[in-house]
């Protein structure tokens, strides 16, 4: 598989992908929250789309391009939306954080008209405890309207 | 220009953003080993045997390890009672692994150590456990009534028994106009961090000495308990929060066995031993709240202003007390609230189950005690004829009446005295933006349309702030940066943020210049935890109070070292310099080596040695936030789903340090109180099995949950420390559930029906609708 661009080999398929990222190529920005595919912590891009790496084995990411939280830092859609994420000051512990961008910002790259109802749904399968949403959703309305994605 | 106050962007965030957050599951030191455990499947029962070879037999298993045989646990081993109280006649507190007995589903057994964690939880399975059975005590009902008891030695499940109160209750009730009666059931749930707990555990070479990280609320807490268990000296054991803990709210602020053994294992083993826990023992095995139970009885004049409350309220500890009675003497000192009370008296029954300990969650028993007074005044205020938000306003402590003494002692043991606020303003300012006195007409211009509409309110005043203290050193480095040390371990509060804000402003110095570093027992000897609100004010004044003081030693040192008188001398970016000579000056840097003194000489003219100084502010008592919510709702008559479509908080918590970091507070605040009004149910079958242990299970908070907070910000400061500030983490939630219940039950108004616990879900909703009858309570 590739991950965030790179080629990387070497590791169990048998493994979570999760474990793969984490532990065999020491990407630790992606988080656990409850192993099952109930919180989003997991959430990284498969060929784009957004899945809970707990759930996906890494045999299954075979040949497939994986982008994790790390791998959104040279990606414009990324910068725009940690800039307004800082802006709105929209984090707290931020354990969420790095599958929220993930999700977020494929929602971003991919949707023509981002509005509030778009965006909580786009994050609905990403829970945080510690915001309420309100400002982690603010700030993506924002980042698309710098991309005129907003309508 | 002053940071105090302002809305100062997060330090924390660049890191968070990309990925290099440093939590407790991302420390891996070379060499390091996994732990996991076995855990008791039954609620309650005694251990007839273990039987480790299995276990031991699996290839990569270093260790496996009961109560009787885990090498420095002594015998008998018991975690602390925090905070003891006479009023305590069954101290129970946990075994670190079960001691023959074990008191609830997921109470640990046996550990396992192996070279990694897929290993350990496999060979864990392995440990063969025969248990004989014995009765479990599921709920506070089956506790008081259920004639089995919790522990098998005790005769009863009556843990403490306390009564708090004032005033002469009997005469207001024998002359009172009116009087209303209630039982109400608020519910437990979980706080729920997204991350889970986890501690890592480091020898020194020589095995003498232990680093412990854990991912907690308190490391002083966990490092006095880790020396008090393993009889091990303060010089031996360090304890580190990590920077990053993913979220607390409470749980997080107790010892768990993990705590104690995870570092037993690592002086055994001579490794860095780890242990992280999953979301199903998150489940199990982390402490709850909230489940109550109250019986009481409200009396009015014909006016509807008070004259009296009392009942009785029985409060679930679950098996153990860790915090004592912390939380149901919370509950009963917050009863009064905002409004003039002349008469109280609760008796409180604190009960053993063979469910997870509670410990303070978010709120800490205070939303309990918010619930029940104020689903009271809405039912005292139907039975008068009063409009709800009438009824408030004849009750409410008039302005002019601060500080106002209640007539109880708080749980840091003073008086419980109201320092300042303006509830009625605050009442009227909620009223306002709720657009309150036009609701009836959209309440009636829905029901036209077969929309169903409700509104509902809750006040709250909240003590937070509580000492005994929570230290901070400050100090000039010879590079011109300024440390902040502080025992405050963050869980996102923006410790790097709002301290560093505040020794920046006392230092004249741009906030990138102070580096703030939290949580550790090395840098700090003493510390309480980061809980109760508490840590502004404490850790905030503290860090106000050691800044002033470098900074007058700076000027002490400049005025000697450039000769000149100390009123002449003045601080600008990092820089000291003689008043309205430019160029004439030292930077702090320099300072900073002068001060650290060179071998042989005197101190320049007999100033102190070190730009440095610590400080342990201790508030002489609590200092008492408070704020109103008003939640509007729409009820889909077809499903039974519950739209807040607009909800208001006022919110006063004093001087506000950062408001973004207060908004953020308040808004999540508010989520946590939504799902436990809506959505968190916490369920424990008859044999005291927990079944909802996922989060398919178990909902929290979605997205698409969650309505945005529209704030009002009123600002009474406080006396009581130097800056002026009141605790706001936990305001958001103490009234959310009682206003948004309110809102439910005033939305099915038709039905008469009364809503007097918590969670209510759609299909209950439905079911009131269409019977008007509550549904049989399944929280
Ligand atoms: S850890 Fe994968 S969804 Fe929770
Ligand atoms: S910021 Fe803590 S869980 Fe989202």
């Amino acid at each position: 598989m590739n991950v965030n661009g790179t080629a990387v080999t070497g590791y169990d398929a048998g493994a979570r992908l999760l474990d793969v990222i984490r532990e065999h190529l020491g990407l630790r920005g992606t988080k656990e929250g409850c192993g099952v595919g109930e919180c989003g912590s997991c959430t990284v891009l498969l060929d784009g789309e957004p899945v809970c790496s707990c759930l996906v084995l890494a045999g299954q990411a075979e040949g497939r391009e994986v982008t994790t939280v790390e791998g959104l830092a040279s990606c414009p859609a990324g910068a725009r939306l940690r800039e307004q994420l800082v802006d709105h000051q929209a984090l707290q512990c931020g354990y969420c954080i790095p599958g929220v961008m993930v999700s977020a910002t494929a929602h971003l790259s991919r949707t023509e008209e981002v509005t509030e109802e778009s965006v909580r749904t786009a994050i609905s399968g990403n829970l945080c405890r510690c915001t309420g949403y309100t400002k982690l959703v603010s700030a993506v309305l924002t980042a698309a309207s710098d991309t005129g994605a907003h309508s | 220009m002053s940071y105090f106050g302002n809305r100062v962007q997060r330090r924390e965030d660049p890191a968070l953003l990309t990925g290099h957050g440093r939590f407790i599951a991302d420390h891996q030191p070379p060499g390091t080993v996994h732990a996991a455990f076995t855990r008791s499947p039954l609620a309650h029962a005694r251990i007839r045997s273990v039987d480790l070879s299995a276990a031991r037999a699996v290839p990569g298993v270093l260790a496996v390890y009961t109560h009787d045989d885990l090498p420095g646990l002594p015998k008998g081993a018991r975690l602390p009672l925090h905070v003891p109280n006479a009023a305590i006649t069954k101290p129970h507190t946990q075994a670190p692994l079960a001691d023959g007995e074990v008191c609830f589903a997921g109470e640990a057994v046996a550990v396992v150590v192996a070279e990694n964690s897929y290993v350990a939880e496999d060979a864990a399975a392995l440990v063969a456990v025969e248990y004989d059975d014995l009765p479990p005590v599921s709920d506070i009902e089956s506790a008081l009534n259920g004639g089995h008891p919790s522990h098998a030695d005790d005769a009863d499940n009556v843990a403490a028994q306390l009564t708090v109160g004032y005033g002469d209750v009997d005469t207001a009730f024998a002359e009172a106009a009116h009087v209303v009666q209630a039982t109400l059931k608020p519910h437990r749930g979980g706080g729920h961090a997204m991350e889970c707990r986890g501690v890592l555990a480091q020898p020194d070479a020589d095995g003498h000495n232990l680093t412990v990280r854990s991912g907690t609320q308190a490391p002083h807490l966990v490092k006095r308990s880790i020396m008090d268990v393993l009889g091990l000296s303060g010089d031996q054991v360090r304890v580190i929060a990590p920077p990053d803990v993913g979220g607390g709210f409470g749980p997080k602020a107790i010892v768990y066995p993990e705590d104690i053994i995870v570092p037993a294992l690592a002086r055994a083993l001579g490794r860095p031993v780890k242990w992280i826990e999953d979301r199903r023992e998150h489940f199990l095995c982390t402490t709850q709240e909230r489940d109550q139970i109250w019986t009481v009885e409200m009396a009015l004049n014909g006016d509807g202003t008070l004259r009296g409350l009392r009942g009785t309220m029985a409060h679930d500890s679950g098996a153990y007390l860790p915090w004592g009675v912390i939380m149901p003497y919370i509950s009963a000192t917050t009863t009064p609230g905002p409004y003039v009370l002349p008469a109280y008296q609760l008796h409180v029954t604190c009960v053993l189950t063979n469910t997870v300990p509670t410990t303070p969650v978010r709120g800490a028993g205070r939303p309990q005690a918010v619930f029940a007074i104020e689903r009271l005044l809405d039912q005292a205020a139907d039975q008068i004829g009063l409009d709800r938000a009438d009824i408030r306003r004849r009750n409410l402590i008039p302005a002019d009446q601060m500080p106002y003494e209640v007539g109880l002692t708080y749980r840091d043991g003073s008086p419980v005295i109201y320092d300042s606020g303006d509830y009625p303003a605050t009442l009227e300012a909620g009223l306002e933006r709720a657009e309150y006195t036009s609701f009836a007409e959209r309440q009636r211009a829905g029901r036209a349309e077969g929309r169903l509409l409700g509104i509902g309110m809750a006040f709250y005043v909240e003590g937070t702030g509580l000492g005994p203290f929570e230290g901070a050193a400050v100090r000039v480095q010879q590079d011109g940066r300024i440390v902040v040390q502080t025992s405050a371990a963050p869980q996102g509060q923006s410790h790097q943020t709002v301290l560093a804000q505040l020794a920046a402003d006392q230092l004249g110095v741009d906030i990138d210049q102070v580096s703030v570093v939290t949580g550790d027992t090395a840098t700090m000897p003493i510390g309480i935890g980061t809980f109760a609100s508490r840590i502004a004010v404490n850790a905030g004044s503290s860090v106000h109070v050691a800044a002033r003081e470098v900074r007058q030693k700076i000027v002490d040192l400049a005025a000697a070292v450039l000769e000149v008188d100390a009123k002449d001398v003045e601080l600008a970016d990092g820089e000291v310099q003689v008043a309205g000579v430019p160029g004439s000056g030292r930077t702090f840097g320099e300072l900073a080596r002068i001060a650290q003194g060179m071998p042989g000489f005197s101190m320049p003219g007999g100033t102190a040695p070190g730009l440095m100084a610590d400080s342990y502010f201790s508030p002489k008592r609590s200092t008492y936030a408070h704020g109103f919510h008003v939640a509007e709702i729409e009820i889909d008559p077809e499903t039974g789903a519950v739209d807040i479509i607009h909800y208001v908080v006022v919110h006063d918590c004093g001087k506000v340090i950062n408001p973004m970091v207060v908004d953020g507070q308040v808004q999540g605040g508010l989520a946590h109180g939504v799902g436990n009004a809506l959505l968190e149910v916490m369920r424990y079958d008859t044999s005291a099995q927990p079944t909802t242990t996922t989060f398919a299970d178990y909902l929290l908070p979605e997205a698409a949950d969650v309505p945005v907070a529209d704030v009002v910000h009123l600002e009474s400061p406080t006396d009581l420390n130097p800056l002026g500030i009141k605790g706001a983490g936990e305001g958001g939630t103490i009234p959310a559930a009682a206003a948004v219940i309110a809102a439910i039950e005033n939305a099915v108004a038709e039905t008469g029906v009364r809503i007097n616990h918590h969670p209510v879900t759609p299909a209950e909703i439905h079911h009131i609708l269409h019977t008007a009858a509550p549904a049989e309570v399944s929280a």
